[in-house]
């Protein structure tokens, strides 16, 4: 069953269209790898489907009762956070709040939720740490925490993995593919395309346009997949 | 010292000042905290000014001041959220220009009407004198108004102050609670401007944050170190003033120099 579908979906970036007519849809339990060079709208692509941004032609559709209080997110780093004061738990909390309407405060429900989404990234330790304070790994630990943490059925990762290193790209990658095992649809922006074949389910291959939509079987034999993979 | 607080508290325009005040202190730095990590500290600033060019305006047509000011002030809080939320125009210049234009309106309203007076003076450095029996009833309850709003949003606040796309991002009304943050400054700086001047009220919202975030590390102890610090530099600021015969709002502010420079050092130490 669809659970997003895009359609004729036009793009642009400060007065530039970056994708164009682009067509594609995302199943529900889908691992979908978006993958591309710089400048080719992927991450204007994830911020129209978070509806950050609105289409200047086409449509992107929810289906099956997909809210957007039911999307995680986990967004590249931002200038501001550099220095705020926070600590790891009520960065973690603050991901709990998209269920909430009016409920000032967090119920028993949600300090288990944020807890257990902690214990499954390793940082349950690091609760009382000032955020701003952690290594970058660390950091994007706690940032797709608190992404869990409002992801009911839907998880959006924009560049996971920029600027971490190897072993922790690894083992992030191995969480990604844990959550989608349990059921969560995942779409993931990256440039890690070997990571993409060897976890996704789909790939999205973006130049200035769609270059290729599919299955990594079939994105494996295609000539984009082919000449994107022998560059890498 | 119980000699002086005595003494001090025995005339009616100290203990209504003292209320009024610190109540107003307090909303002050709540606010301040999130003015600050959004990077927003010139619009509290710019409100001061255009408050000072609504009051002026109010005093020069003998109409009521606060119910003038309120409104005029809300308006252009929305105005300046909107420009510095637009990044293609320059929003800080614009600000600029909104507070000192309001500035010179406010000066020259007063000039052709009233002259040059003790007037100007009071609304640009603030009066002990300023709170009227009726003003600190307004200010009681906006205060009261101010500080139930944001503890009953205090954590929605907190992640649209931490980040906005994420909020927006997960079905968050952002725009809505940004308004709210706009809303409720421009409320504070109306009802303490009188007191602490219009040159002077926007270090009430941005020292208090800025100070405890020298120590504390976490946004709820930067919270709460904030609210406390501001009442108590507030309270230590009017007694220096009343002892000194200094004015109240400059005295205000120089013993926030000293605690911001106190807990500086203290950062130091700690996290050397």
């Amino acid at each position: 069953m669809a659970l997003i579908t895009c359609r004729d979906l036009t793009l642009s970036y400060d007065g530039n269209v970056v994708i164009s007519q682009l067509s594609f849809q995302v199943n529900s339990g889908d691992y979908l790898c978006i993958v591309g060079e710089n400048g080719s709208g992927k991450s204007t692509l994830l911020k129209a489907i978070l509806s950050l941004k609105s289409p200047d032609r086409g449509e992107i559709r929810f289906h099956e009762g997909l809210k957007q209080e039911e999307i995680g997110y986990l967004p590249q780093q931002t200038e501001a956070q550099k220095d705020f004061p926070a600590n790891v738990w009520e960065v973690v909390l603050s991901g709990c709040l998209n269920s909430k309407r009016l409920c000032p405060c967090y119920s028993k429900e949600d300090r288990a939720r944020a807890r257990a989404n902690m214990e499954k990234l390793e940082i349950a330790d690091l609760a009382r740490a000032c955020f701003r304070e952690l290594s970058g790994g660390q950091q994007r630990r706690v940032l797709l925490a608190r992404a869990l943490c409002a992801a009911k059925r839907l998880l959006l990762l924009d560049e996971p993995f920029a600027g971490l290193d190897p072993v922790i790209t690894h083992d992030l990658h191995g969480i990604v593919k844990e959550l989608n095992d349990e059921g969560s649809t995942i779409i993931m922006v990256s440039h890690d395309l070997s990571g993409a074949i060897a976890h996704a389910s789909h790939i999205l291959h973006l130049q200035k346009g769609p270059l290729f939509f599919g299955t990594v079987s079939d994105y494996l034999q295609s000539s984009p997949g082919m000449r994107f993979l022998g560059e890498a | 010292m119980f000699e002086l607080l005595r003494e001090m508290l025995n005339y009616p325009f100290m203990a209504r000042a003292l209320v009024a005040g610190g109540l107003i202190a307090l909303c002050a730095s709540l606010l301040g905290v999130s003015l600050v990590l959004k990077r927003y500290s010139m619009i509290g600033d710019g409100l001061s000014h255009v408050s000072f060019g609504a009051l002026a305006v109010a005093t020069a047509l003998n109409a009521a001041p606060l119910q003038v000011s309120i409104p005029v002030v809300v308006a252009a809080a929305f105005l300046m959220l909107r420009l510095s939320e637009n990044s293609r125009i320059k929003g800080d210049a614009l600000i600029a220009l909104i507070s000192t234009g309001s500035l010179a309106v406010g000066i020259m309203a007063l000039s052709l009407t009233r002259g040059m007076n003790v007037d100007v003076y009071n609304f640009l450095f603030g009066s002990i004198l300023a709170m009227g029996r009726g003003d600190v009833l307004v200010s009681v309850v906006l205060s009261a108004v101010v500080l139930v709003l944001y503890a009953l949003f205090y954590s929605k606040i907190f992640a649209v102050t931490f980040d906005e796309c994420f909020a927006r991002a997960t079905g968050i009304k952002v725009g809505a609670y940004n308004l709210l943050i706009a809303l409720l400054t421009a409320v504070t700086v109306v009802l303490g401007m009188r007191l602490m001047g219009a040159l002077l009220i926007s270090s009430m919202i941005i020292f208090p944050a800025l100070t405890s975030m020298r120590v504390f590390k976490s946004y709820k102890s930067v919270v709460l170190s904030s609210a406390a610090l501001s009442v108590i530099c507030f309270f230590v600021g009017i007694v220096i003033s009343y002892a000194w015969a200094t004015p109240v709002g400059a005295s205000i502010v120089v013993v926030n120099i000293l605690a911001f420079l106190v807990f500086f050092a203290a950062g130091h130490i700690k996290y050397r």
